[in-house]
């Protein structure tokens, strides 16, 4: 066995695996974000987050057509980067438009979280027809500019590897993007008054209020903060696959997963948790024929495809994992640590 | 309004509507609407067992509808003979190890004491069994899938009656639901509703690519029917002169013979689809009624309080000295039974098994809809709501479409906007289900019907 061979195995590996993984995982990390601050401060499971995301698109796809329209373009970049700020503007409009044409009469009679869940399940269903009224529910690809960062076949003639690496332009802006947002986040949440505020607020609302602490103007912020985490990782998921209302809509368990994953209410678990459930996805049904037979001697070369679930579980493997962490650890990997 | 008023009220104005459809529409559409209506009732009783009784929140309504509506395929379907020769042995064997697994495990847990051997010993067993399924289960799948996929490709089922894929659909909907309550009930509220909602995913997911079992996507078509088939009525003789008998005034009104037959054969053709339609109408409400008057009896009876009991406050139940666990149990099943129930008839009225028509909006949401509009932990609300619900769900469509087209009047012909509006507009019908669970959440969180609790 040469050498050669492992860093081609690696290649393999980082492009049918590692990429793909980490694009997911920060798309889900980001989703799953906007669950789990919702249930750490208005202590609901909030099943329209998934709506949510997709009308954020929706209205992030319907700028970017505008803006083409006047002949704006990113150039290199997607048009939709330019136009995600609006969009992110318009979803936090609506978020507190929802909350205070709903959620907030709840909140003053003091209704148990299984009210607000039925409830959201009635935003759900609004925002969904919505959605599909507006835009329809047909797939749509909203991505311009420059495709890839480098190619298969550019990266095998550079390197002179038999196995392509192929870097696509939305993998890299989703990892870009994503951890900016994390980072602006924490920060927000960390030093600024009112990120403080928020902490408090969901550590123990009674002693919050106590010191004086405004509950409308947190809730607000909140809701701020989920719609633009929901903008962004909607669009970032559409700008590296497809918009789909229906394909949006059924991400909410994957989002819930890894939010209960990591523990819901905890931020940093919710990252987590994107990370697993988009790795898990990626790698219980990649197919690793190729790249044991890179890695392993001739003579014990596998025969199968070497595959661990087919790839028609694809989505199941999310909900698995849900219903395994349920069971067995329903406080999630960071236990106890909320906000 | 007078709470003894409203369930009539409610049910004549629901009936209003529905004979406005018939009137309005026709005799056919209204009573295929009142058939699946029939069958939303049944879902929502099912539903309503679960919350309305005891609070559960159980969000896997379309898996047990789903295990409703293959077990019709089971039960109906003639046995594909090959199949069971080639690959029948192979899976058998599977199952029968699944099962010796399941045993030995449940042994383990009884009588070893420590943790950490148990751990072990559960996981070994899993492993191994796992590995040994593997081995006959690939290669049986395989050569099953193979006999003539174009046609079959799968086990095929029992060859019975339909009919009895009713009882079977509830029963196997319960004995999963068993499964399924013990590992997740628990949980706390928000917790159950997600992973009962993960777990309908994957009953769903399984029987879209487990081809063997239920062909998978690519449907099972052609099911039996436990009533008549319209060309066999249009043929028989008694159905002809029944028609005859019944539209004599109309059909002597006119003289012309030629123009006579024409009609004859018009109100046959008619008259047979619609008595087909009431047949299954007759079914249905054979099974509403018995599965209400169980229901009616149940939440009547010592176990219903003892069941509200425990809704309205846990600890105390439990500190009377009922078992919070078992009762939720009981409870699971037997609610998730009657949705088994209510999809093996959902199935047999479609005549088709198609896995991947079972989507959560329309087959766990709707119907949650239909309880809480209905009125929550009330039988006959929990009936109405699903007649309503279902009634808005089917006529939100054309209505909407009438009030886009309403709307948009000024504009041109061939306007964008209208063109777009109108094509969107069936997509209103989600919102209108999501308007009417936000105002009867606001305005009227007890349901139209609200629960009524005798006193003595």
């Amino acid at each position: 066995m040469e050498y050669i061979d492992i860093i081609n195995a690696l290649v393999l590996l980082s492009n049918f695996v590692l990429l793909p993984a980490i694009t997911y995982g920060s798309q889900l990390a980001l989703a799953a974000l906007g669950v789990t601050l919702i249930y750490a401060v208005l202590r609901f499971s909030n099943f329209a987050h998934g709506d949510l995301m997709s009308f954020g698109t929706m209205v992030t796809i319907l700028i970017t057509w505008w803006l083409q329209s006047v002949g704006i373009t990113g150039g290199v970049m997607p048009t939709a980067l330019i136009a995600l700020p609006f969009g992110i503007l318009i979803t936090a409009l609506l978020c507190i438009l929802i909350d205070q044409g709903v959620y907030k009469f709840y909140r003053k009679q003091k209704s148990v979280p299984v009210v607000f869940m039925i409830v959201s399940v009635g935003v759900m269903f609004t925002l969904n027809a919505l959605v599909r009224f507006i835009i329809g529910p047909d797939d749509r690809r909203f991505f311009d500019g420059e495709k890839f960062i480098i190619k298969a076949t550019e990266f095998k003639n550079l390197t002179g590897l038999d196995e392509g690496l192929a870097i696509k332009s939305t993998q890299v802006i989703t990892i870009i993007v994503a951890i900016i947002t994390m980072i602006i986040l924490f920060w927000f949440l960390q030093k600024s008054k009112t990120g403080k505020s928020m902490r408090a607020f969901s550590n123990n609302e009674d002693l919050a209020l106590l010191s004086g602490i405004n509950p409308d103007r947190v809730v607000m912020y909140t809701w701020i903060i989920v719609g633009a985490l929901a903008t962004i990782a909607g669009v970032l998921y559409g700008l590296d696959k497809s918009f789909k209302p229906y394909t949006y809509f059924s991400l909410v368990l994957p989002m819930f997963a890894a939010a209960i994953i990591g523990g819901v209410g905890n931020p940093l678990g919710a990252i987590v948790g994107g990370y697993i459930i988009g790795f898990s996805e990626v790698m219980l049904t990649y197919a690793y024929k190729k790249f044991l037979i890179y890695i392993l001697p001739t003579s014990i070369e596998p025969s199968g495809l070497m595959q661990f679930l087919s790839t028609d579980y694809k989505f199941a493997i999310s909900f698995i994992i849900l219903v395994i962490v349920l069971i067995f650890r329903p406080t999630g990997i960071f236990k106890g640590k909320t906000l | 309004m007078n709470q003894k008023l409203r369930a009539p009220i409610a049910f004549l104005f629901m009936g209003l509507l529905l004979l406005s459809v018939g009137v309005g529409q026709s005799w056919s559409v209204s009573l295929g609407i009142i058939n699946l209506c029939l069958i939303s009732a049944i879902m929502s009783l099912g539903v309503n067992i679960q919350w309305g009784y005891a609070g559960l929140f159980n969000a896997g309504i379309m898996g047990f509808v789903a295990i409703g509506g293959v077990s019709a395929v089971l039960i109906s379907h003639e046995p594909v003979n090959e199949a069971w020769a080639s690959g029948g042995f192979g899976i058998l064997i599977s199952l029968s190890f699944i099962i010796a697994a399941y045993c030995l495990i449940l042994f383990i847990r009884k009588n070893l004491n420590s943790i950490f051997l148990r751990k072990f010993f559960i996981l070994l067993i899993s492993v191994l069994t796992l590995f040994i399924i593997l081995y006959f289960y690939r290669p049986a799948v395989s050569s099953i899938e193979s006999i003539n996929p174009a046609k079959t490709g799968f086990l095929g089922g029992l060859g019975l009656p339909i009919i009895y894929s009713w009882l079977v659909g509830g029963l196997i909907a319960g004995v999963i639901a068993y499964f399924i309550g013990k590992i997740t009930l628990g949980l706390r509220s928000d917790y159950l509703a997600i992973a009962t909602l993960g777990i309908s995913e994957i009953i769903i997911a399984i029987l879209k690519h487990e081809d063997w079992l239920s062909r998978g996507v690519k449907n099972v078509t052609g099911l039996s029917r436990p009533v008549p088939y319209e060309v066999d009525l249009q043929q028989a003789d008694w159905f002809v002169d029944l028609v005859i008998w019944i539209n004599s005034g109309k059909i002597s009104s006119i003289l012309d013979s030629s123009d006579q037959t024409i009609l004859i054969n018009q109100l046959i053709i008619d008259s047979s689809g619609i008595f087909v339609k009431l047949c299954y109408a007759s079914l249905f409400t054979i099974v509403l009624l018995i599965i209400l008057a169980f229901s009616n009896r149940a939440l009547n009876s010592p176990w219903g309080r003892m069941m509200r009991a425990i809704r309205d406050n846990e600890d105390a139940a439990s500190a009377i000295g009922k078992n919070i666990v078992k009762q939720h149990l009981q409870v699971f099943i037997i609610g998730s039974a009657v949705v088994g129930i209510a999809g093996a008839m959902l199935t047999t009225l479609d005549g088709q098994f198609t896995p991947g028509s079972y989507q959560p909006l329309r087959f766990t949401f709707i119907v949650w809809i239909m309880v809480i509009v209905g009125g929550s932990g009330n039988n006959l609300g929990s009936i109405f709501g699903g007649f309503f619900v279902w009634f808005m769900w089917i006529e939100a469509e054309p209505l909407s479409i009438f009030i886009v087209q309403f709307l948009t009047n000024g504009l041109d012909y061939d306007n964008v906007i209208r063109l777009h509006l109108i094509k969107s507009a069936p997509h209103l019908r989600l919102f209108l289900m999501g308007l009417i669970l936000l105002l009867t959440m606001r305005f009227m969180p007890q349901g139209v019907i609200p629960e009524t609790i005798k006193r003595k």
